[in-house]
């Protein structure tokens, strides 16, 4: 019996009238845990009930204890007829089951209705005794740590990071049942709320076994999606990167001075003048596997978008034996992997070496219908929601659903082999589903890593990172990872623009965030390609067909937007790409967002020249010439609004010439090991040149047109789909999360595609303006982390859902700052305090033991990296600014604290909260729940249900944050948000989401009281560590 | 292509004050976009109609959704749905209490009932506010009274912490429901030049005095009605004009004491005994309920009025009623000086407030 849960109900608040007669409720409590259930009294007539139960004491296993979510409903007690329900709560109990995050769980939570929504709300208490047991890990993980954050958690330190895991779990849709024709909607919704809350509770404790089977303790960037099939089931499947974690000292993590704001300025490498040139390379490959099975048949992988970084094995540099010796390393490390795959998408300094480009690969399924009556018979008889060993059932289904991913990972791991790495980072995995059509897209940036991270204390990998360390920071993972002379493809490459040693491509794309250590120019924006085909309606196979055929068309034509667009606002690179494909009954939508950077590392991207066909036509000469006039006022103007000047220098000492702007596409011929049938298609444009477009038809005059109607955000207003801004590091603390949603109609049914990508051009940008709008008090601020999300609901409905946060910041510093570029022309991107704060305390331990001869660089490194300031004078200026920041504080608090009864719960996308520290993580937040209303007019149509239940969603987070402890939820995403309607019925449906983690921060003015407080001895020998490793 | 569906969601509720004024004001989201538009907020942010247009709708639906918590304040405050800092809170709080001078000069006194309700369509025509402004003008002013209605303790005290309203708001909230629980008739066509602010002076001044809270901090309906015992004990002081003796001392000490004082001395000396006479009478008829309803139209045309007439000076009024309280205390045969006092130094008040153009 290794644990026993206990529970409490309080009180509850607010609860709604049940009774008119006397305008009263006489509300108890039922709290269920697996098969046990307890009951309160009835408090009777009170709408305010106070019942102060005993502790409810469950005894269970911890396998139970991670699957099982607590379920308290409230009711309100009839005499005469059945207890009328009020609503429910759930609460996963699993941050209580690791000894680092949350001891209790105490607090009003809503009480919640599927089909009223929050009927007030409820008092619990809720603890764990787990015991001691040998056996405990057998077939539970308790212990293992989720985070959703997509980086090493601020207060941790990487000891090894192992790599990838998966799982899914697989299941009946409850709505689908047979049952469900006679139960109530609510008695559905709760079925399907229930059920996919023990799944992802089974989900979570297998990826746990698979990370204390890998010695792991912790799984970063762990990502958990469902698929609604339909009747063909549901599917949740999830995704992590599995990590052994230290917990950096508390002592560290308070100390204030090494995380201010640092002026990195100071130490911005040399001046390296870039010149100009482009050059890009699409590679399209197209596997049209021949299969034996329908549902296996239709595979359409496209693994766009390799963008090379460069060879290093390169005779006559100084680096090549060492990396050489380093790619070796690596390979081993990874190779024991079967999927080398990393779901992180910022890592420590020195974990990456060499970025190749963006890898994915997609593939169109159908779904199997079920046909199992049994199932259904047996579900219903034993415990009636409770997951059943689906293999025992249907020996199929799961393998199916495995198989199709393994299909998909091994692609990408062969794309990624292709240009000479080992690795994928910032690897994700999506669904697009319409009826019984599927299509899998999987996308991550291939990449070369430090096997410094990947195993327990390599000492050989540290004299390899020395190696690389010696470069000028910031450019070493522009240079492509594999060698020049056999290159997969054609591209063309120059001489780094920082180094001059190292190859480097004209254009990097990549899905990851960017590079702490990567030197940028100006400041980043976010780039959209926006993408419609129409598509015959049609039934299984055909319309996997069409889809197939269509899908390498939208990748090449996504692509060459997102050319076009980094082109026009003089960038050279992307980040945080992220392609989304969306699939509906008549049309396919295509959605890719990034964030835009000028790399000092790349070259000077050319312009856009636009040919026109008939060349003699005077008129027609005209309007090209006044087009292209356009094109380039444009590109002036956007590389004075973000600040693009690079520095001019002499051509000759890149020692290249400057590369002719075109662009070649061809399809690379996988080379992964699958026996499919390989087709391989031209898709480029012919043999033209690259930014030449041509205006050859009312298709390419459409281009150009929205290449030209983008309008940029209004001034004060930055955006970007990254963790943080490239070019802006002063951050104040006022954020503001949000999720906005659209759906929009399409009037007429004689579309085409051209007034079909109007009209989502027309949705995205209205979208985007009405959030500028909306933020302008805000102004300066900068949206961070804007996520589009794309879903075709019904034949002529597109909805898009974004959630972004908008954090303001120091203008003033900002216009110091920038001057300063200007001086100095270079600036270092790197913003995130946190990061700088934990990563050199690490490379100071790590070079105490094994590494006598640990050069003195690093420590010097670590040391500046940290804020530049002398540890020494860094403890005087604490003492200094002290009384006075403790006097302001005392005063600043108390009125704060008297007038607000509900406590504030900070939520943003980010893995950090501006201006203040994260000192502990509870634990992870992944709540789903549905909503569903027969009267959608009297709760104001559409909109007004929609609002109302988004609005509840974030309540019902906040307070299960703050009853953890916690005052923030980090990394927060929604990962779903189903919505379906029928007016003519009166009706609507939504499904909800939702994850991140549950955090307490201290603003960094509390911190320096706190610190303070402390006796200064105590923040010198850990600012100290450095010097002592030297 | 429409929008059919279109909302924006922040974990910090957005209220914008602008247009939290214009929903409160009543106006339709085109009405309120019509207007933001003449605001000239295109030009300044650059935005377009339809952005304006899906953002004020998006705040009215914030409102609506906002105005159901706003019927009891309290709950604002406790209600997890919301998130919302605290100064914002009492933003929403003391605007949604808000009333218009226009309007509530043309409901105080008046039953908060449905028939008042009815007639919201011509105050509304008559006032220019939105009939939709009224109802909520209205539907406020009826929520407090009924709420505070037969609560112990301050009046203003009770709505305060009720309605969580600033301390003024709350005084005002006071006087409206101490108006329309004793009826005062205040829409005459004489009293028309009579401000909200002086009648809820005067309301004040009442509650203070008036009231069985006013000796009694313990009893129920403490501030909202008038001391009954206090209203009975008021016809004592008929003695002061029916017996002729007294009344000639009063005014002789009066007209001693002011001579050469006043400007308009030969004008009081002659008015004195038609406006003691008022006053006196005005007191002794408050028991019935009638009378206390006519209670400021009385005290125009018995006082306020005649001096008016004679063109007196507000200072010569105020040296007048010094005189005329205080000389009661030499009337050697006069035993019940503590209940003039209590009844004259809040006409007094009143009647000093009460006398302008």
């Amino acid at each position: 019996m290794p644990g026993k849960l206990k529970v409490k109900i309080v009180a509850g608040r607010h609860l709604p009238v049940m009774d008119r007669a006397s305008d009263l409720t006489d509300a108890f409590v039922e709290v269920k845990f697996g098969n046990m259930t307890f009951k309160t009294d009835v408090y009777h007539k009170s709408l305010n009930p106070q019942w102060n139960s005993e502790w409810f004491k469950f005894e269970v296993d911890d396998e139970d204890l991670q699957d099982e979510p607590l379920q308290i409903t409230v009711l309100d007690h009839d005499t005469y007829s059945a207890n009328d329900a009020i609503g429910k709560v759930y609460i996963d109990i699993d941050p209580l089951l690791y000894s680092e995050a949350a001891t209790v769980i105490s607090g009003w939570f809503p009480i919640y209705d599927t089909i009223h929504g929050i009927r007030g709300e409820i008092n619990v208490v809720v603890k764990v005794d787990l015991f001691n047991d040998l056996n405990r890990f057998r077939q539970s993980s308790c212990g293992v740590k989720f985070f959703c954050t997509t980086s090493i958690p601020k207060c941790y330190r990487a000891v090894i990071i192992h790599g990838f895991v998966e799982e899914l779990v697989v299941n009946e849709d409850p709505e689908y049942q047979w049952i469900d024709r006679i139960r109530t909607p609510r008695a559905s919704n709760e079925a399907r709320q229930r059920l996919i809350s023990l799944m992802s509770g089974e989900l979570q404790r297998k990826i746990g076994l698979k990370v204390l089977e890998m010695r792991g303790n912790a799984v970063v960037g762990y990502l958990q999606c469902f698929d609604l099939e339909g009747e063909s089931g549901l599917v949740v499947r999830a995704i992590g990167t599995a990590c052994t974690l230290d917990k950096l000292s508390s002592t560290a993590a308070f100390l204030p001075a090494c995380n201010s704001p640092s002026k990195e300025m100071k130490e911005s490498p040399l001046v390296h003048p870039p010149s100009h040139g482009c050059r890009s390379t699409h590679n399209s490959p197209i596997h049209t596997a021949t299969g034996s099975r329908l549902t296996q048949n239709f595979s359409v992988s496209v693994p766009t978008l390799i963008y090379t970084g460069m060879g290093s094995g390169s005779a006559g540099k100084e680096g090549g034996p060492f990396k050489a010796l380093l790619r070796q390393q690596t390979q081993s490390a990874l190779e024991q992997r079967e999927f080398p795959f990393f779901t992180l998408t910022a890592f420590p300094p020195g974990f990456l070496v060499h970025v190749g480009g963006v890898v994915s690969a997609r593939s169109v399924k159908l779904l199997d219908r079920i046909h199992n009556p049994a199932f259904v018979g047996i579900m219903g008889n034993t415990r009636s929601y409770k997951l059943l060993d689906w293999n025992s059932f249907n020996s199929d289904e799961p393998e199916t659903r495995d198989a199709w991913w393994a299909e998909i990972r091994q692609e990408i791991k062969s794309h990624a082999k292709a240009l000479g790495c080992h690795a994928v980072v910032g690897y994700s995995e999506s669904t697009s589903i319409c009826e019984e059509v599927c299509i899998l897209s999987a996308s991550g940036t291939a990449a070369v890593l430090n096997p410094r991270f990947l195993q327990d204390g390599t000492v050989e990998g540290c004299l390899e990172q020395r190696q690389e360390e010696n470069l000028p920071a910031g450019c070493g993972f522009c240079h492509i990872p594999y060698d020049e002379l056999n290159m997969p493809f054609p591209a063309h490459l120059t001489y780094c623009y920082s180094c001059r040693k190292q190859k480097v491509p004209d254009v990097l794309f990549t899905t990851i965030d960017l590079p702490t250590d990567a030197t940028v120019i100006g400041k980043g924006c976010l780039i959209q390609a926006r993408l419609c085909r129409l598509k015959k309606k049609a039934q299984a196979e055909a319309n996997a067909t069409a889809i197939s055929n269509l899908l390498p068309f939208m990748e090449y034509e996504v692509h060459t937007q997102l050319m076009n667009k980094l082109k026009l606002k003089g960038m050279n690179a992307l980040f945080g790409l992220r392609i989304q494909i969306t699939v509906g009954e008549n049309m396919l939508m295509g959605l890719a967002s990034a964030t835009g950077v000028y790399l000092t590392a790349l070259p000077t991207p050319g312009g856009i020249q636009i040919a026109g066909k008939t060349p003699n036509d005077g008129s027609y000469e005209q309007h090209i010439s006044h087009m292209q006039k356009k094109i380039n006022d444009t590109i002036a103007k956007n590389k004075e609004l973000y600040e693009i000047n690079p520095p001019e220098i002499p051509e000759e000492i890149i020692g290249s010439p400057i590369p002719e702007p075109r662009q070649r596409s061809r399809l690379l011929r996988s080379q992964s090991e699958s026996s499919d049938e390989v087709i391989e298609l031209d898709l480029s444009h012919g043999k033209k040149d690259a930014f030449v477009l041509e205006i050859d038809d009312t298709d390419a005059m459409e281009d150009v047109h929205s290449l030209l109607t983008d309008v940029p955000p209004p001034s004060g207003f930055y955006s970007c789909n990254t963790e943080i801004m490239p070019g802006i590091n002063n951050w104040t603390s006022e954020i503001q999360m949000f999720t906005s949603v659209r759906v929009s109609r399409l009037s007429n049914i004689n579309l085409t595609n051209q007034t079909l990508n109007k009209n989502f051009n027309d949705l995205c940008e209205n979208l985007l303006k009405s959030l500028y709008f909306k933020l302008r008090s805000m102004i300066p601020c900068c949206l961070c982390h804007v996520n589009f999300t794309v879903s075709l609901p019904e034949d002529e409905l597109i909805q898009v859902t974004v959630t972004a946060v908008a954090i303001t910041f120091d203008k003033h510093q900002a216009v110091q700052t920038t001057k300063t570029h200007v001086e100095k022309s270079l600036q270092r991107a790197s913003t995130d305090n946190e990061e700088l704060l934990q990563f050199p305390l690490e490379l100071c331990t790590d070079s105490l033991g094994p590494h006598p001869f640990s050069p003195a660089k690093e420590h010097l490194e670590s040391a500046s990296s940290n804020s530049g300031i002398p540890a020494a004078q860094r403890a005087v200026s604490v003492e200094k600014a002290s009384p006075l920041t403790e006097g302001h504080f005392r005063q600043r608090s108390a009125p704060a604290c008297a007038n607000s009864t509900v406590g504030v719960v900070k939520m943003t996308p980010l893995s950090f909260i501006p201006g203040a520290k994260i000192t502990k993580y509870l634990g992870i937040i992944n709540m789903f729940f549905i909503r569903e209303t027969t009267s959608l007019r009297e709760e104001g149509g559409v909109s007004g249900f929609l609002h109302a239940f988004i609005a509840e969603v974030f309540a019902m987070v906040r307070a299960h944050v703050a009853a953890l402890g916690g005052n923030a939820v980090v990394s927060y995403i929604m990962k779903q948000c189903v919505f379906m309607e029928n007016p003519n019925k009166n009706q609507a449906q939504c499904l909800i989401n939702v994850s991140g983690d549950a955090v307490i921060f201290v603003r960094e003015s509390e911190l320096e009281i706190m610190s303070t407080q402390q006796p200064i001895a105590s923040c010198q020998p850990a600012c100290g560590g450095g010097e002592i490793a030297t | 292509m429409t929008n059919e569906l279109d909302i924006f969601v922040g974990n910090t509720t957005l209220i914008d004050e602008d247009v939290y004024r214009l929903w409160l004001d009543g106006y339709s989201v085109s009405d309120a976009v019509g207007l933001r538009v003449r605001s000239g907020i295109l030009e300044q942010t650059g935005a377009t109609a339809g952005v304006l247009q899906s953002d004020t709708m998006d705040h009215y639906r914030t409102f609506h959704m906002l105005e159901r918590l706003l019927h009891t304040p309290p709950k604002l405050l406790h209600q997890l749905v919301f998130q919302i800092p605290p100064s914002r809170q009492a933003l929403l709080i003391e605007r949604y209490y808000a009333f218009d001078e226009a309007f509530v000069r043309e409901v105080l006194g008046k039953k908060l009932s449905k028939g008042t309700k009815k007639d919201l369509d011509d105050i509304s025509t008559k006032t220019g506010v939105t009939l939709k402004s009224c109802r909520r003008q209205f539907d406020n002013f009826k929520r407090v009274f009924k709420v505070v209605e037969e609560m112990r303790g301050s009046l203003a005290g009770n709505i305060q912490q009720h309605f969580l309203l600033s301390d003024r708001l709350a005084r005002d909230y006071a006087a409206v429901v101490f108006f329309a629980n004793n009826r005062f008739e205040t829409g005459k066509k004489k009293l028309q030049y009579l401000t909200f602010g002086d009648l809820a002076f005067c309301a004040e001044l009442m509650i203070q005095n008036w009231t069985p809270g006013a000796v009694d901090s313990q009893v129920d309906d403490m501030d909202v009605d008038l001391d009954k015992e206090f209203l009975q004990d008021l016809k004592e002081l008929k003695v002061l004009v029916a017996d002729k003796d007294l009344l000639d001392l009063h005014k002789s000490l009066v007209c001693t004491a002011l001579r050469g004082k006043l400007s308009v001395f030969p004008e009081m000396e002659a008015n004195f005994k038609n406006l003691s006479r008022g006053l006196v009478n005005i007191a002794s008829k408050l028991t019935h309920t009638k009378d206390v309803r006519d209670l400021f139209v009385d005290l125009v045309e018995k006082f306020i009025e005649p001096c008016r007439s004679d063109r007196w000076p507000l200072n010569d009024v105020r040296l007048f009623l010094n005189q005329y309280s205080a000389s009661v205390h030499s009337l050697d045969g006069f035993r019940h000086q503590a209940l003039w006092d209590r009844y004259m130094v809040t006409l007094r008040s009143c009647l000093l407030r009460m006398y302008h153009d």
